[in-house]
């Protein structure tokens, strides 16, 4: 047997090894009656029983899954979506044929639209179609999948993706689909591996298959070293991250016994949820542009005020650093950023762009005076570039705190530091009368490098630990240490097992990084013997 | 009570546009009035049943387009007011975490 691989988009990541199991949806077939009224009477108990059967999943369905059930049954509950089969009904075609026309009709109209998700919409028709099709012929629509198996169609609906038993293990192969479609993400809320786009006729899958859905490859008939490698792969996934899920939790100390500082980035007060704060010391960077998004007009005053102190009653008196608005660059804002920008990366963009729309910024500045009532919270700057800038935001911060209190409302002056991201502030650090400094990797070494990191032909150009950012981050790294201040670093490379080992040599004690990395992080930070690391290169 | 008819609009903030969820919120809201309420993408119409999640889905509408409704009936200016605000709102969606796409 010859080893065939196809390659597909990854719709939901991982990796499955199974036998193949085409599935061909089965409605059964069943006989038109020649009567109008007959015809009409099986339709309506047909789409009743469909409404019955969905109601019934959705009980048993966790939130998202009842979620897209939900939608399947406010459509059947309407009647104009069963109103042209009814009509064609009454014109003498048999229901199922009456039925099958109509809903192809309404599936069209969604695959005819420009927009992804839209038409993805046209598989959730046919899986009402379907379910109806089967309550009128009076079959089960549920296929027998043995567990395990990697499962091939054209689409998969989502109700039968979800009388799949996915519990031991198996993977998903579409020729087309979608990754934006219900069934992705079904898949990807219980981990199925899933890709879809394979392009090519299902005739071609049969036998055993290994969806490789980090690398978005189905490859039929693996060979022995393929097989042997996945085997593998999956011991030390498996192995890797039990380690890692048992690091989270240890505080992170270098092999001297040298404690370094873990603290979390994010972006999004729901990552919060389900989340141990006792996993970290701290949140090193919370970005606020999601709050300014997907809404009618900007988040007010006491919008931001309520965000901002969940975060910090969350982190229980752990240290909470919030950066105020980093739109502009990779990350416009409508009604708030320009659009006119030939090099946004160059731009108004960060503290600039907060200079340039003052309202915006005092609203967010007064919205963290309140909210540092509740917690041990801090303010950090983006994108400062020259030390009159730290000044200029120091006196409005000052000016909003004094107007909250004397109207009584009770706010504290947080302490007040700078992101490190432009060069110019990382040679100048000694003068910048900042409480606390936060490296930011990212955007220092795109601006080091003049690489940016959206230009994938230079992006490895703006390596994080090159020579020269190794320098900077030394030399940031003493000025906070001669000014008695807290420096940490966030980014990428914080939360990266290679950078870490350098990252620590340059005397930083303090990382910042997304919670899904800190297990594996910690492990890096446990394997370093910061007796034993070679000298840096000293700033010149 | 008078029997009235209002119409208003707002804009649709939802980065994938009035999908699967927002037209079940929007649907099922809608039915809570007595008022008959329609809904256009343009104030010079076709408008249609703003109760029936068919009917909404298939204006397939996407973010930025602005939603145009009218109501009529005794308590149409408390739905209208309502469905505003759930247009402006968001639609106050949360936990949409799961569903953007793996890096594809």
């Amino acid at each position: 047997m010859m080893e065939k691989h196809f390659a597909g988009r990854t719709a939901s990541p991982g990796m499955a090894l199974g036998p193949l199991v085409a599935f061909a949806p089965e409605t059964g077939t069943r006989a038109a009656s020649g009567a109008v009224d007959i015809e009409a009477r099986a339709l309506r108990a047909a789409l009743a029983q469909a409404l019955r059967d969905l109601r019934r999943l959705i009980e048993q369905s966790p939130g998202e899954t009842a979620d897209i059930l939900a939608f399947q049954v406010a459509l059947l509950e309407d009647d104009v979506l069963s109103e042209p089969a009814f009509a064609a009904i009454a014109e003498g075609r048999a229901a199922h044929d009456a039925w099958c026309e109509a809903m192809e009709a309404e599936a069209a109209g969604y695959e005819a639209s420009d927009d992804e998700y839209f038409r993805a919409r046209a598989a959730d028709l046919r899986d009402i179609r379907d379910r109806v099709l089967a309550a009128l012929a009076g079959s089960d629509p549920v296929a027998e999948v043995p567990p395990g198996a990697i499962v091939t169609a054209v689409d998969l609906a989502p109700s039968r993706f979800l009388a799949i038993d996915w519990s031991q293990g198996g993977g998903l192969a579409l020729t087309e689909g979608s990754a934006t479609s219900h069934v992705a993400m079904l898949a990807r809320s219980r981990g199925v591996p899933a890709i879809v786009g394979l392009g090519v006729d299902l005739s071609e899958f049969a036998g055993h298959a290994l969806v490789d859905a980090h690398r978005g490859v189905l490859i039929i008939d693996p060979g022995p070293e393929v097989c042997e490698q996945f085997e593998r792969d999956l011991r030390s996934a498996s192995t890797a991250r039990a380690r890692a899920d048992a690091a989270a939790l240890r505080p992170a100390v270098t092999l001297d016994g040298t404690p370094i500082r873990i603290l979390l980035d994010f972006a999004d007060p729901a990552d919060l949820e389900g989340l141990d704060p006792a996993i970290c010391e701290g949140i090193g960077l919370v970005r606020t542009e999601l709050l300014f998004h997907d809404r009618h007009g900007l988040p007010d005053e006491d919008e931001q005020y309520t965000v901002y102190r969940r975060i910090a009653e969350w982190a229980q008196d752990r240290p909470v650093t919030i950066r105020t608005l980093d739109a502009g660059g990779d990350k416009p804002i409508p009604g708030v950023t320009l659009a006119t920008e030939s090099n946004p990366f160059l731009g108004v963009r960060g503290l600039r762009l907060s200079f340039a729309r003052p309202d915006v910024f005092r609203t967010q500045l007064r919205a963290l005076a309140r909210a540092a009532m509740h917690g041990n919270l801090k303010i950090m700057l983006p994108m400062v570039t020259l030390p009159r800038e730290l000044a200029a935001a120091r006196v409005m911060l000052d000016v909003e705190v004094a107007a909250l209190l004397s109207a009584g409302v009770p706010a504290r002056r947080a302490s007040l530091g700078i992101m490190v991201e432009v060069p110019s502030a990382a040679i100048a650090a000694d003068q910048f009368d900042a409480d606390f400094f936060s490296l930011g990797s990212n955007d220092l070494a795109q601006y080091v490098a003049a690489a940016g990191r959206d230009v994938e032909a230079v992006a490895e150009l703006a390596d994080p630990v090159q020579p020269a950012m190794v320098r900077l981050l030394r030399y940031v790294v003493d000025v906070a240490r001669e000014q008695q201040i807290e420096v940490s670093l966030c980014g990428d490379a914080g939360g990266d097992p290679r950078a870490i080992p350098v990252l620590l040599a340059t005397g930083l004690r303090c990382l910042s990084m997304a919670p899904a990395l800190v297990g594996n992080a910690k492990l890096a930070v446990a394997s370093v013997d910061l007796r034993t690391l070679p000298a840096l290169a000293p700033w010149p | 009570m008078p029997n009235t008819s209002l119409s208003g609009s707002a804009l649709l903030t939802n980065d994938v546009g009035l999908h699967a969820r927002p037209s079940v919120k929007l649907t099922q809201l809608a039915k809570r009035f007595g008022a008959r309420i329609e809904f256009a993408l343009d104030a010079a119409g076709p408008w249609v049943d703003a109760k029936s999640p068919v009917k909404v889905m298939r204006f397939k509408a996407a973010k930025g387009e602005t939603l145009h409704f009218r109501a009529n009936g005794p308590d149409a200016a408390v739905a209208l007011a309502a469905i505003l605000a759930l247009v402006e709102g968001g639609f106050a969606i949360d936990g949409e975490t799961i569903s953007s796409p793996p890096n594809a």
